[in-house]
């Protein structure tokens, strides 16, 4: 299954949940200041483990940096 | 009779009392009490041990944060130097053109660091940094209405800081002058006028480049001042973070206080009476 991650695309196995999403874009999914959308809805961190993902959607995984 | 070492413990504290506590009266802002009226941006930090000196130094209670996408290669992590501060990590939505990406971000960003306070910026373009005012009453309406704590970054119109608060945010922050520009308080009579007419605190963000652009913003009557690039990209941050929170200090005290009337003409403070003639 491949999805869109930050904007790379990758592949996936079937069943993957966000929270495998969160691992593969590279972030500790026990971290504080880690956010997830799926397709522009964000999914809260309670239901990482149990959203599965579907082929062809776009994740998008942030953390806190520095700003302004 | 006083002993020696009380009258020089008196003495101590009539020096100044206010130094060590900070002269703040207390800030309210979204339904708390804080002890600083400084908000310092984290951007634009060499590196983040320069970023958690220079806080020390500024005293701030809040700092902002921004979110992006996970670079699994960056080293460090801003929150935990802040976390491990103790300091309250204010989200912003830097970099957002659109009420629609505005409000998602801050949706992001209230399951991120799990608060609902969120500084909205919705910008224009990318040469001046400018708020689009009409993006961004959308947004600030929105999140509102979903709960959120709203501190919107505006301009310097005295109507639409009206219009921000009528809709429920928390505080309006009027900018001075472009963002990271250093040009200060670029119309310092709008900043009055806003002061003025919206009962919310004001908060001056963006474009302050020296503790006395700071100071000005409190003597205008400000509530706070949001600064970063001022501190952040300063030769010596650190310093210049401490010379921030004393400019704030000062500032806000010499509003109490009551500044005298500008005259044009002079007028003695030392009386003739009594002069001697020398002749």
């Amino acid at each position: 299954m491949t999805i869109e991650l930050n904007g790379r695309t990758v592949e996936l196995s079937p069943g993957a949940t966000v929270a495998d999403a969160v691992i593969e874009a590279g972030a500790d999914r026990d971290s504080r200041g880690v956010a997830v959308a799926v397709d522009g809805q964000v999914i809260r961190r309670v239901d990482w483990g149990k959203t599965k993902l579907r082929s062809d959607q776009s994740v998008e995984v942030v953390r806190a940096v520095q700003g302004g | 009779m006083p002993s020696k070492v009380d009258s020089e413990a008196s003495a101590a504290e009539r020096v100044d009392p206010g130094i060590s506590r900070g002269d703040v009266d207390g800030f309210q802002l979204g339904g708390r009490i804080w002890g600083s009226r400084l908000i310092v941006g984290t951007g634009g930090f060499r590196s983040l041990e320069a970023m958690e000196r220079a806080l020390v130094a500024s005293g701030a209670e809040i700092v902002t944060v921004a979110l992006r996408r996970v670079d699994p290669l960056a080293r460090g992590s801003a929150l935990e130097v802040i976390d491990g501060l103790g300091l309250f990590a204010l989200p912003n939505t830097a970099g957002c053109y659109t009420a629609r990406d505005a409000v998602r971000t801050a949706q992001l960003a209230r399951e991120a660091f799990e608060t609902d306070w969120i500084k909205l910026e919705v910008i224009g373009d990318d040469r001046t940094l400018f708020p689009d005012a009409v993006e961004l009453l959308d947004a600030a309406q929105q999140l509102v209405d979903e709960g959120f704590t709203v501190l919107p970054y505006t301009n310097d119109d005295p109507i639409l800081a009206r219009r921000l608060e009528a809709a429920g945010c928390a505080a309006v922050m009027p900018l001075g002058s472009p963002i990271g520009s250093g040009m200060g308080i670029r119309n310092p009579y709008n900043i009055q006028i806003i002061v003025e007419r919206v009962s919310v605190p004001v908060i001056l963000d963006a474009g302050i480049g020296t503790p006395s652009d700071a100071a000005l913003a409190m003597e205008l009557g400000c509530d706070g001042v949001l600064l970063s690039s001022s501190v952040a990209r300063a030769k010596d941050p650190e310093r210049m973070a401490r010379a921030m929170r004393q400019a704030v200090e000062a500032g806000y005290a010499g509003r109490r206080a009551g500044r005298i009337p500008r005259k044009l003409h002079a007028q003695a403070s030392t009386p003739e009476k009594g002069l001697p003639d020398l002749g």
